[in-house]
């Protein structure tokens, strides 16, 4: 295999773990329309959900470009099995209460904004691109969820434990942000794609004040569940693609 | 090859007739505005065929007008005898609320949407974000109400002064 073609093979894998991560979140963010606590928290899941799902779009759009075999966005989000989903564990979890999502939804901008910050001086210029916009997107996530977690954090007993409880259970979910796939040390080393470990620290500096401020206490995020990044990924996921992908598979090109 | 000069001016004109026809079609979410006034129209080129090629950028990843603003796009210029019309969307460089036009402000606050507060470079995490002035009453003193709003573009807010809620364009 020729130098351009390996490249070309991890850049699909990872165009797919930045893709697959916005859609599968977006879709576990949809399942909030219409049950939100307030009407404005309710229009604020709705609109995170259509922003990480342009994301997916943008990257699904770009890799199936790069694999070069005819596969469009929706080939890619309706026809491929859970073990082919190269996204991160804790987009896939159940939504559980809203403090779960909003813990959840701390840790995925906290660790994204940095990673597309980084991403914008990539050498890939689309990848670049997209990253400049998501960006941006993200810093506006972080801070609707940072408010969240001080506020349920610091407000009533019940809001507190409820959201200790929350960060315990997504905190597991975090060590495999910064686990260094092969496909992610090779664009690394090519200047295309940030290497995860460098992103501990940005991601650290970003929500410890908030758990802080929030009065909770800080997990060690040492250990806990990988392999969302090579496809290997627990029920939750397979039944969340049941759902998205039944009407696509059942009327294969289905349109509104 | 070298054209005869009055080719180029009729190009020069038809595509100052174009230009004109796409900067007035209207954002479909925001109607008071103009694609012109959002920023959102990045290069508009004729080729020597007679084809027009737009470049359009999205305000957000997900914004769902993108397909409504390419087909308003094509009628428009159809109706105006353009026929052969190309339209891309680019992502570099990424769409800023900086890039509003100061008519298209204007035209926010008249309609009651605050216009974005400040350069979204100045980006503020938490705390000393500064609030919009009530677009009802120009009252300073106004409070968030949500981060999100009617649209991906906006924020919910309330004046302390009238007491009314607004929306508010997100600095971006």
């Amino acid at each position: 295999m020729d130098v351009v073609a390996a490249i070309e093979d991890d850049l699909f894998a990872y165009a797919l773990m930045l893709g697959d991560s916005a859609l599968v979140l977006s879709h576990r963010l949809s399942e909030w329309s219409g049950f939100g606590p307030t009407l404005e928290e309710d229009i604020a899941l709705s609109n995170m959900a259509l922003d990480l799902i342009g994301q997916a779009r943008l990257c699904l759009d770009y890799a199936g470009k790069v694999e070069g075999r005819g596969r469009d966005e929706d080939a890619l989000a309706y026809l491929r099995d859970d073990n082919d989903y190269r996204n991160l564990l804790i987009c896939e979890q159940p939504r559980g209460d809203f403090a779960v999502t909003m813990v959840r939804q701390l840790f995925y901008a906290g660790f994204m904004q940095p990673c597309f910050a980084s991403l914008m001086a990539s050498r890939d210029s689309t990848l670049a691109a997209i990253a400049a916009k998501a960006e941006k997107e993200m810093a506006y996530h972080l801070r609707h969820a940072g408010e969240w977690v001080i506020r349920l954090g610091d407000g009533t007993a019940e809001s507190h434990t409820r959201t200790q409880r929350a960060l315990d259970e997504m905190a597991i979910y975090v060590a495999e942000f910064f686990t260094v796939s092969a496909v992610e040390r090779r664009l690394a080393d090519a200047g295309i794609a940030p290497d995860p470990l460098a992103l501990r620290a940005p991601f650290e500096n970003s929500i410890t004040p908030i758990l802080k401020e929030a009065t909770l206490i800080v997990p060690s995020f040492a250990g806990g569940q990988y392999g969302g990044k090579n496809g290997r990924h627990g029920e939750h996921l397979s039944r969340l693609l049941g759902e998205m992908q039944v009407l696509h598979r059942a009327h294969p090109g289905a349109t509104w | 090859m070298v054209r005869p000069v009055e080719n180029d001016v009729a190009a020069l004109v038809d595509l100052a007739r174009a230009r004109a026809v796409i900067d007035a079609v209207c954002d479909p979410e925001i109607p008071v505005l103009t694609l012109a006034d959002l920023g959102v129209i990045r290069t508009i080129e004729q080729r020597a065929d007679g084809k027009i090629e737009i470049a359009i950028t999205p305000t957000y990843s997900g914004c769902p007008a993108m397909s409504a603003i390419t087909v308003d796009l094509h009628a428009a210029l159809a109706t105006a005898g353009f026929d052969d019309v190309t339209i891309t969307t680019v992502l570099h460089p990424a769409w800023t609320s900086d890039w509003m036009s100061a008519a298209g402000r204007a035209k926010l606050r008249a309609y009651g949407i605050a216009p974005p507060a400040m350069k979204a470079s100045r980006r503020a995490l938490f705390g000393d974000e500064t609030p919009p002035a009530c677009p009802q009453c120009n009252a300073e003193k106004t409070e968030k109400i949500s981060e999100f709003g009617s649209t991906a573009c906006k924020a919910l807010w309330r004046c302390l002064s009238c007491r009314e809620p607004f929306d508010a364009f997100k600095c971006i």
